[in-house]
């Protein structure tokens, strides 16, 4: 069995993000930090989005691998790729940006990346899709779209500039 | 497809030496943070087995282990128990009951490194095993060139010069140089070049015939003081003006735009005058800077057995 979320789906919760961004962060100078896979293009869409107003954006991207508490685990040779962050850190208001919040682990990590390489002023967490099932005390401060899974499920999302087409599968996988 | 052993060059695969290369950059990044440590090998040891004097290579390894927050232990043999005769099977035994996860091993002797990865567990690295092989050397020579060379090292063209014969360091980079397509040649003393070895390698006793093949970077290898090269030269003043980049030479070269090497460290007036020093195409300090990322990514890439 699976669910599948169409482009107009994404668009929809990309622009349901940034509005709730603009919502309480209007005015004010902010830097969204994507966490690679994915959290890379989604911030970037978002920072289209957020661009057009006046105020300063900062765009970055963050690479985990090197932080994971799993990377044994995960795959046999885990794909490292470079970080950019190409302002300060130091004082500045951060929204970190993912596209799937699940366990939590992923954040955990990517807050201990960012902490060398300075100390934030204010860190916020923005999600595409928050499927809940918490393993960390892990909130989310912007969603994009609300998705109920189950414990075992699978969310695949694609990514137009990453794999060519917006698309969420939801692989359902029912215990026993 | 992941490794337990980095040995030589010649075993890895084109696509494995690729992935190591592209995989140091990230860990060139971290060098620009305020913070340069990972936390990718916290709780993981290495253990630093150097039967020979070394400098450099011990505290680029041993830093790369720091920055990715493994233990470092130093095996110091001139006061271990080696003196007392132990064998190098008892040393590993011991080494395998401390439960060590990485070997950095370097030894004048050829393929003991290899003999020590098939003893035990942990992950072995070849640091320099006689004139057999220097793999991570050959990995940073390759990532510097890429850097100064981001299309490829395709058909570009290194003159390799020095003792070939009795270098491990010419032996492993000039394997992954024609690996990445590059053309190599070397000049040395004809006693010191070897007659057969890699094919494709052009060999130059004459330092004119040598700039004839129009290199793009010359690569000096260091003069082993302390080894067999001095008796095969008259002097080292005559060394340096025969084969040396002497104060002429540095300005020929520099008109040609070549690139400098040195794998370190430098006999001053010997190998390279004063003026090369400063040279600003010598890429001698970046290879140190590279070779502390290129032994993290190898370090990261390798895993040891039964994990």
């Amino acid at each position: 069995m699976s669910r599948i979320l169409g482009p107009d789906d994404i668009e929809q919760g990309i622009v349901a993000l940034a509005a709730a961004i603009r919502g309480r962060t209007a005015g004010k100078a902010i830097a969204l930090v994507g966490i690679r896979s994915r959290g890379d293009e989604v911030a970037e869409r978002l920072c289209n989005r957020l661009a057009e107003e006046d105020r300063e954006l900062e765009l970055g991207v963050l690479d985990i691998s090197l932080y994971r508490d799993d990377y044994e685990h995960l795959h046999e040779n885990p794909k490292l790729q470079e970080s950019d962050i190409p302002f300060t850190v130091d004082g500045a208001h951060i929204i970190l940006v993912d596209d799937v919040l699940f366990t939590g682990r992923t954040i955990r990590a990517a807050l201990d990346a960012l902490s060398d390489y300075g100390r934030p002023a204010k860190v916020e967490l923005a999600v595409l899709i928050d499927r809940g099932h918490r393993e960390m005390p892990v909130q989310p401060d912007y969603v994009g779209i609300h998705l109920e899974t189950s414990r075992l499920d699978h969310v695949l999302v694609s990514l137009e500039a990453a794999d060519g087409e917006d698309k969420i599968e939801i692989v359902e996988k029912n215990p026993g | 497809m992941a490794r337990k052993d980095l040995l030589d060059i010649a075993s890895l695969e084109r696509e494995e030496i690729d992935l190591l290369l592209d995989q140091a950059v990230p860990f060139k990044e971290l060098f620009t943070r305020s913070v340069k440590k990972v936390p990718a090998l916290k709780g993981k040891s290495v253990l630093m087995l150097f039967y020979e004097p070394s400098t450099r290579t011990h505290s680029s390894f041993e830093v790369a282990a720091k920055r990715l927050s493994a233990d470092v232990t130093n095996f110091d043999v001139p006061h271990s128990s080696v003196v007392k005769g132990e064998s190098v099977r008892e040393t590993i035994e011991t080494l395998q009951a401390m439960r060590t996860d990485y070997i950095v091993v370097r030894h004048g002797r050829s393929s003991l490194p290899g003999m020590i990865a098939g003893m035990t567990k942990a992950s072995v690295i070849n640091a320099g095993d006689g004139a057999h092989a220097h793999p991570t050397q050959a990995l940073l020579d390759a990532f510097t060139l890429k850097e100064v060379y981001p299309e490829g090292l395709e058909g570009k063209k290194v003159l390799i010069i020095g003792d070939i014969l009795h270098s491990r360091v010419a032996r492993s980079t000039s394997t992954i140089l024609k690996r990445l397509d590059a053309k190599v040649a070397y000049l040395g003393p004809g006693s010191l070049v070897p007659k057969s070895g890699p094919e494709n390698i052009q060999r130059f006793t004459d330092y004119e015939e040598a700039m004839k093949w129009k290199p793009d970077v010359v690569y000096l290898l260091r003069v082993q003081m302390e080894r067999q090269d001095v008796q095969f030269f008259p002097s080292l003043r005559e060394y340096h003006k025969v084969y040396g980049i002497t104060e002429e030479r540095l300005k020929r070269i520099d008109g040609e735009g070549l690139w400098l090497m040195h794998p370190g460290p430098v006999n001053r007036g010997v190998e390279l005058c004063d003026g090369a020093m400063d040279y600003s195409r010598s890429l001698i300090n970046r290879q140190v800077e590279n070779g502390i990322a290129v032994r993290m990514a190898v370090l990261y890439w390798l895993k040891p057995a039964g994990e």
